[in-house]
C-alpha cells in the first residue's frame, strides 16, 4: 500500500492554486475540469513531480466548515509538508505576506511551523531529523 | 475567593509548565501549547486535559485567551502573581531590587 494522493478542501481552486504554487513553490500536475465550477486538481513538490499529490478539493459540503473552524480556532494543523529549514523558509513566506499562527518551534529535533493557507487551512511546516 | 483561585491554578505541575511556556513566548494556540507539552516535556496528556488546565488558569487570571479572526491565541498575564509579594514582601524590599542595574 503506498500514499499516492492525499487532499485538503480549499474555499476556492483558483486562489487555492495561486497560494500553493506561487507562494508556497508547488507544481500543478493535474488540472482537469469536472464539469460545472470544479477541477480535478492536484499538485506535488516542484522537485518531486512523480511524488504524492495534493489533490486542492472544493469545499462545499456543509461539514466541511464547522469541522474546520473548530480546528483553526485551536490552531490545529490539517496537513504536514516538509521543508530543509523552518527558519528560512517562515522568512521567505512571512515577506510574501503569509500569515503564521505559530512561529519556529524547536522541539528536540524537530522543528515545525504552522501557517494559514488562505483556504481555510492551517498547515505545518517541518524540518525532521534525518 | 480571588486568592483561592489563584494558588490553586499555582498549585499543578503540569499548569506552572504552562505559564513557563507561555513566558517563553506569549499568544499560542492551544496546539502549540499542546505541542510544547509533549514534544518539549514529554508530557502524555490529552487536548481535552490541557484545555482544563488552561480553564483553570483563565480563573485565575494568569491566562487570557483572545480571539484574533479564526484563531485564538493564550497570552500570559502575570498581574495576579503581584498580590502574592505584595502580601509577603520579598526580604529587602522589591525596589532596592528595581534600582540595582
Amino acid at each position: 500500500m503506498r500514499i499516492r494522493l492525499t487532499s485538503v478542501f480549499v474555499d476556492d481552486q483558483a486562489k487555492a492554486l495561486r497560494f500553493y504554487t506561487e507562494i508556497l513553490g508547488f507544481a500543478v500536475k493535474h488540472d482537469v475540469p469536472m464539469g460545472g465550477e470544479h477541477r480535478w486538481l492536484t499538485v506535488t513538490s516542484a522537485d518531486e513531480p512523480d511524488g504524492t499529490e495534493l489533490l486542492l478539493e472544493p469545499a462545499g459540503h456543509p461539514a466541511v466548515k464547522p469541522y474546520r473552524d473548530a480546528l483553526v480556532q485551536d490552531g490545529i494543523p490539517l496537513a504536514q509538508f516538509a521543508v530543509d529549514d523552518v527558519h528560512a523558509e517562515y522568512e521567505r513566506l512571512r515577506a510574501l505576506g503569509v500569515r503564521f499562527t505559530q512561529e519556529p518551534l524547536e522541539m528536540g529535533p524537530v522543528t515545525t511551523a504552522v501557517l494559514d493557507d488562505t483556504c481555510g487551512n492551517l498547515i505545518q511546516i517541518a524540518t525532521l531529523p534525518g | 475567593m480571588a486568592d483561592d483561585e489563584l494558588f490553586k491554578a499555582l498549585g499543578d505541575p503540569t499548569r506552572r509548565l504552562i505559564l513557563d511556556e507561555l513566558v517563553e513566548k506569549s499568544g499560542q494556540t492551544l496546539f502549540e501549547i499542546c505541542s510544547r507539552l509533549s514534544m518539549k516535556h514529554r508530557l502524555g496528556i490529552s487536548r481535552q486535559g490541557v484545555s482544563q488546565h488552561l480553564a483553570v488558569l483563565e480563573a485565575a487570571g494568569l491566562v487570557e485567551s483572545r480571539r484574533e479572526g479564526r484563531y485564538k491565541f493564550h497570552d500570559l498575564n502575570t498581574a495576579p502573581l503581584r498580590r502574592i509579594t505584595e502580601r509577603w514582601p520579598a526580604p529587602g524590599g522589591s525596589e532596592a531590587k528595581e534600582n540595582t542595574p
